[in-house]
């Protein structure tokens, strides 16, 4: 195990989430804890962002209940290779149900960013890929540099779902930028945005 | 407890489900609630999700509820423990949640592996600020059902009914 070698991963997690949200229309996100949603909230705090404080292991659960409840819209999940490794059992259901609006991206930079930068399995043997894969989710891929980026942007913008791609980033510590904390103002911020007056029932 | 019992608290409780607009029913299946499992399968009007662990539900549940989807999270009284530190969505969130929960290890029990969460089930919903319906009588389910939902939904509140193993019938391996 070269357990430095996320260290210089030509993707940036940031320059990465800027690319998927910049086109981001009608769609609804789910960030999951730490980095992701710092870096969700870096390209800009949306009433239908959802960034999670905590919830770890959640997050693509969270995006599964969303992308049933409303199937006309893309929702889109962005969390981080600790969290995912928290929920694996969760791409398995994800795949059972098959929501054609879900797309998974995973910014894979091989640590727990938020506690010291303490290696996660996937800088060992793990492929968070491979796992979606063989847990029968369609399309799955792993992305290490900005001509896959770009190669795949149109899947996880826009392919029939559900899509997962882990994606290869530095380990970096970045300035944070920081959503909203209270959940309640959070969720109810969102169901106002997506739900108009039926919010309140 | 007799199969036409069963499948008559079972239906019961399934048209409560439907009069309360529940749409997203997830599941780590328990005997318990073999009927109205399959009753929510069949249902045009639901989505059922059977998940890997109960955990799960809870973060799937608020993402229904994000979305305008009610839900329920039907699991046995062991799944509890799996679903603590998720409670914490829930509740910083201020959502609903409702639970039904077939309880083990408290009425007779054959296992005693499941004792000691069957024993601390209610004790950890209520730490966690989880509202606590328990029923003992087959008489008492659909209406017990109907009340947590109303404080569930009108709340935004957590809230489990605890059927008891004394409905359900100890669980045994005998031929």
């Amino acid at each position: 195990m070269d357990s430095n070698r996320s260290l210089h991963y030509p993707l940036h997690r940031r320059e990465v989430v800027e690319q998927v949200l910049s086109q981001r229309g009608t769609m609804l996100v789910v960030a999951g804890l730490g980095a992701p949603a710092w870096d969700v909230s870096a390209v800009g705090d949306e009433a239908l962002n959802f960034p999670l404080w905590g919830a770890m292991g959640g997050a693509v659960s969270i995006g599964l209940g969303l992308a049933l409840a409303q199937p006309s819209r893309r929702v889109m999940v962005i969390t981080g290779d600790g969290e995912m490794l928290m929920g694996l059992g969760s791409l398995a259901t994800v795949a059972v149900q098959s929501p054609p609006n879900l797309a998974i991206v995973v910014l894979d930079n091989e640590r727990y960013g938020e506690t010291g930068m303490q290696t996660t399995h996937t800088a060992d043997k793990v492929d968070l890929a491979s796992v979606a894969s063989a847990s029968g989710i369609p399309t799955c891929g792993t992305i290490k540099d900005h001509d896959g980026l770009r190669s795949v942007l149109p899947q996880i913008l826009a392919e029939k779902g559900p899509v997962f791609f882990n994606i290869k980033v530095c380990a970096e510590n970045l300035p944070l930028v920081l959503p909203p904390k209270d959940g309640a103002f959070l969720k109810d911020r969102f169901r106002l945005a997506l739900l108009g007056n039926n919010a309140a029932c | 407890m007799s199969q036409l019992d069963f499948e008559t608290w079972s239906n019961g409780i399934f048209q409560i489900l439907l009069n309360q607009k529940i749409r997203q029913v997830a599941y780590v299946p328990d005997a318990g609630h073999l009927h109205l499992i399959r009753r929510c399968q069949e249902s045009e009007r639901m989505i059922s999700v059977p998940l890997t662990t109960e955990e799960e539900g809870v973060a799937l549940l608020a993402g229904a509820w994000l979305g305008g989807d009610r839900g329920v999270l039907l699991m046995q009284s062991s799944g509890v423990g799996n679903c603590l530190n998720m409670f914490s969505l829930t509740k910083v969130c201020r959502m609903p949640l409702l639970m039904l929960v077939t309880m083990r290890g408290e009425w007779g029990e054959f296992n005693p592996w499941q004792v000691p969460m069957g024993q601390i089930t209610e004790k950890l919903l209520t730490t966690a600020g989880v509202l606590t319906f328990p029923v003992f009588a087959s008489g008492m389910l659909e209406e017990t059902v109907d009340a947590a939902a109303k404080m569930v939904f009108e709340g935004p509140a957590a809230g489990a009914v605890l059927i008891s193993q004394r409905i359900l019938g100890a669980k045994t391996f005998e031929k």
